[in-house]
């Protein structure tokens, strides 16, 4: 137990929520957090708080649904680890709404005895992000907060908050058995014949993923999306890239897919799931909508909001959008004249 | 606190660790734009203008809410951040309707000033926003949603104020800020919206329509009345100094507008506090009632009437000065002056919006006349003066009309946080013990801070008073007297709805923060200091009109300086266009 941050550091295990951060890194900026004895709020003096972020947004991703469907125990298993190693702490079991209702039971029985509540996501997408889970815990509107301070030092209830993806607490647990063998969890969709989650290992290419699940296709006519529904596109001679981001990989099949209706559906998605708080994300993504309905687009436009979404937005959000939205025009949409 | 070195624009700057950008960059005269940020409120940072580069930094970062650090090197107008803030200013006035002659900012606002030294082109994306309503809070306060830039300043300042009124309603490009529905919460027309919004999304009713009204009364005779804190800050408005003392400019000015008299709601001060006195000493007295809560400030009357129903018989029933000077005007003066009341046409200038449904308000009427007819902010009379094009700052100094005449220093702190308080106790100590005071000067309810305290001991008694400002803080100490009633041991409260007092009030010059409240409530005390008469039931207008009128005259001392409070039903929401 003692070694449990030693374990996690040797198996070079990085969060799973898609930032990719050391977790043996977090795990131990947590542990020397001070939990200051606040004087205004003695119920909560010195008190540590842990999330397990089961809340997963992105509609191209499900596997924090399978590992509650398959692997729910080991899981639990993480999280008595952490429990236990970070002395006096608690929990919040942060869970979207329909594997909420699905899985609630399973939870609370084997969270029995544990300080673990069970928190519903109040909001979608941009309500799994690790500081709007903070402020929606605390009964406000599911919204990034400002960093710094990072939830690590300062989080819930302005407590020192350790907020792990349900994917990172069951590699722990099965760093903790010996079990771990640098595996992760890969959704693969869109044009293919296996589509699904997939256990493989972590660090892969486009392709190896793509060769490895049976769904490499033959030709060249297709693109990819990775890391998720904000994330870039790629052409099938960029697939020897490692995946960045949330382990998804989808695969277009260009003959049957609108490159331009696509862009506008992945700027919906944006425009309706962002907080609304930051000027660039709010008007810019609804702006660069707007471009995408007209026959015409304006590249003056366009590349001015997408140098306010990569420079100036509060959260990744916006900034995500608008290079995934740059990746498909460069690459797919100019590229195909 | 110790001092670190960095750089912006490559020139090395020393600024106290725990700063932000911004804070060290204006201190140190650099400027760097922002919309969002206000110094009354948390650093959100929403509206992105002041994103500027740091080197090592791969995004830009906003200046409001990055703290420096050692050798931080900070570049604030390379193409980067200028392309970056160009273009999310457009995004910003693609939200924002263009209203520009009819807005509270005109001249200073810095939406505009940003845009024009940004080469921001203004109309580059259609307003989304054209479409959508404008709200009337009970008739006093207007919201055009259709400017609103959704930076929230309005919902903060509101939730800061213990109300929590304005709402964020949806998400995305769908956000709107509304008034709430929740049937527990209503407003009380404070104006703090008003003075913390960047976008001039509200105004007070009738702040552009109507402000020619009291000009066009005619065969009447025009009195106008200003109050206590409005002489050291329409200044403001004309490039003069922040607090500057202007009371006899501000006379003159009230003439040239055409106004038949001009009085100072200072002397109405005087009378409240003489009647409030006598108030304070006879529950003091009998021992019931107290603490006895302050009723001049109206936003704070009808936060008691709506939230606070089991306090409403603890408010004084001294009317507020305004409202006192319009009666006496209406009564006394006008058989004095041998003019119908009926063709008296009263005007106030107030730094209040609040102050405008106040003179609504049936309770206060005399002979079934309004005391007051017409209140102006001190925007609107400084839009007023200039639409005359009256050149304030070189007016020659007139002074007041005499019947009512000359207020003493007590009068004139009512415009300060805790000058009422003040006022009050130079009064009633010397009413309980019979005793000359031989300091006048209360320091302990003087200052800024929210909840401030004093005790004052007479005939062996002591007596505990507070003095609040900011409705948030006055909710913290009503709430925590909910949870324990027998904490509440005071004498007497003050409480003034908006921070620092009617200095800091809905109506006053924009823009405000607390160094320019903090001027303004100097202004105002050192007039205090340098007026020979300090107490107010010692102004020989107080004595004589009590003598000649009051005293007489139980029944209408009791109809013109007392009124009376009840539980408030909700204020309607009504949608203009």
């Amino acid at each position: 137990m003692k070694n449990i941050i030693k374990q996690i550091r040797d198996s070079e295990l990085r969060g799973r929520g898609g930032a990719s951060f050391s977790t043996a890194k977090k795990w131990q900026i947590f542990l020397d957090a001070k939990a200051d004895p606040i004087k205004s709020d003695p119920p909560r003096a010195g008190k540590k708080y842990i999330v397990v972020n089961a809340s997963e947004g992105d509609p191209q991703m499900s596997k924090d649904g399978y590992l509650l469907k398959n692997h729910l125990e080991d899981v639990v298993n993480g999280l008595k680890i952490s429990l236990k190693f970070f002395k006096g702490s608690e929990a919040f079991f942060y869970l979207r709404k329909d594997y909420y209702e699905k899985h609630k039971s399973r939870i609370i029985r084997l969270t029995k005895n544990l300080p673990v509540k069970i928190f519903k996501k109040p909001g979608e997408y941009l309500a799994g992000e690790e500081t709007s889970i903070l402020e929606a815990i605390e009964g406000r509107r599911p919204e990034p907060r400002h960093k710094p301070p990072y939830p690590c030092a300062c989080g819930l209830f302005n407590k020192p908050t350790l907020v792990n993806n349900v994917e990172t607490l069951y590699a722990v647990s099965r760093i903790s058995q010996g079990k771990y063998k640098n595996e992760r969890l890969y959704c693969l969709s869109g044009d293919l014949k296996n589509k699904g989650v997939f256990e493989l290992k972590d660090g892969l290419t486009i392709k190896e993923i793509l060769e490895q699940t049976k769904n490499l296709p033959k030709n060249n006519d297709y693109f990819i999306q990775m890391g998720g529904v904000l994330g870039e596109f790629l052409l099938p001679k960029e697939i020897d890239r490692p995946l960045l981001g949330l382990a998804s990989v989808v695969v277009y099949d260009k003959k049957i897919t609108n490159p331009i209706l696509l862009a506008q559906k992945i700027l919906k998605f944006s425009m309706y799931q962002n907080c609304d708080k930051c000027t660039p994300c709010r008007e810019g993504v609804f702006r660069l909508r707007e471009e995408f309905l007209k026959n015409e687009r304006n590249k003056k436009i366009l590349n001015d909001i997408f140098q306010v979404l990569e420079d100036t937005t509060l959260c990744p959000l916006g900034m995500l959008a608008g290079n995934s939205i740059n990746s498909l025009l460069t690459k797919i949409i100019n590229g195909k004249d | 606190m110790a001092k670190i070195k960095f750089k912006i624009n490559n020139k090395i700057i020393e600024a106290e660790k725990g700063k932000t950008i911004l804070e060290a960059a204006k201190e140190n005269g650099i400027y760097v734009p922002s919309l969002c940020n206000h110094t009354d409120l948390d650093i959100k940072p929403n509206c992105r203008v002041c994103g500027v580069e740091i080197r090592g930094q791969k995004k830009l970062l906003t200046a409001c809410s990055t703290k420096i650090e050692k050798d931080m090197e900070v570049f604030t107008n390379t193409p980067r951040v200028k392309k970056a803030r160009k273009t999310n200013l457009e995004l910003i006035f693609s939200q924002h309707k263009e209203e520009c002659s009819d807005c509270v900012w005109e001249p200073n606002c810095e939406l505009l000033s940003l845009a024009e030294k940004n080469k921001v082109t203004i109309n580059r994306f259609e307003d989304r926003k054209t479409n959508y309503p404008v709200y009337s809070f009970n008739d006093v306060i207007e919201f055009d949603s259709s400017k609103c830039i959704d930076c929230r300043n309005c919902v903060e300042v509101c939730k800061n104020q213990g109300v929590g009124y304005l709402e964020v309603q949806k998400r995305g490009h769908e956000m709107k800020i509304v008034p709430t529905k929740k049937k527990n919460i209503d407003c009380i027309y404070c104006g703090q919206c008003i003075m913390h919004c960047p976008a001039g999304a509200f105004e007070s009713k009738g702040e552009f329509e109507a402000i020619e009204c009291a000009l066009k009364q005619k065969g009447k005779t025009t009195v106008v009345q200003f109050a206590p804190s409005i002489r050291t800050s329409i200044g403001e408005e004309f490039c003069m100094d922040y607090g500057e003392v202007v009371t006899e400019k501000l006379i003159a000015a009230l003439r040239k507008l055409g106004f038949d008299y001009v009085l100072d709601t200072s002397t109405g001060a005087d009378f409240t506090t003489t009647e409030e006195s006598e108030e304070i000493v006879k529950h003091i007295k009998e021992k019931k009632g107290l603490p006895l809560l302050t009723s001049c400030c109206p936003s704070w009357v009808r936060y008691v009437e709506f939230n606070y129903p089991e306090y409403i018989s603890h408010l004084t029933t001294a009317r507020s000065p305004q409202e006192m000077l319009g009666g006496i005007v209406k009564t006394y003066w006008a058989k004095k002056k041998g003019i119908d009341p009926k063709d008296i046409y009263m005007v106030s200038i107030m730094p209040c919006t609040a102050k405008k449904y106040e003179i609504d308000r049936s309770e206060l009427k005399v002979s079934g006349m309004p005391s007051v007819d017409c209140v102006l902010t001190t925007r609107e009379l400084a839009r007023l003066l200039k639409k005359k094009k009256i050149d304030f700052a070189k007016l020659k100094p007139a002074k007041l009309d005499n019947l009512i005449g000359e207020p003493t220093g007590a009068g004139v702190i009512y415009g300060a946080t805790g000058g009422v308080m003040e006022s009050a106790f130079r009064t009633t100590y010397e009413k309980l013990t019979g005793k000359k005071l031989k300091k006048v000067d209360f320091e302990q309810v003087r200052g800024m801070e929210g909840i401030r305290e004093a005790e004052v001991t007479a005939c062996g008694n002591c007596h505990k008073i507070a003095v609040v400002n900011g409705l948030g803080n006055a909710k913290k100490l009503f709430d925590y007297f909910r949870r324990h009633p027998e904490k509440n041991d005071y004498t007497c409260i003050e409480v003034m709805a908006c921070p620092g007092g009617c200095i800091g009030g809905g109506g006053q010059p924009l823009p405000m923060d607390e160094n320019i409240r903090l001027a303004r409530a100097n202004g105002l005390y050192k007039i205090d200091k340098n007026t020979k008469i300090r107490r107010a039931h010692e102004n020989p207008i107080v004595k004589k009109i009590y003598k000649e009128f009051f005293e007489k005259d139980k029944k209408a001392r009791h109809e013109i300086l007392h009124t009376t409070y009840h539980k408030q039903k909700r204020g309607k929401v009504k949608i203009l266009k």
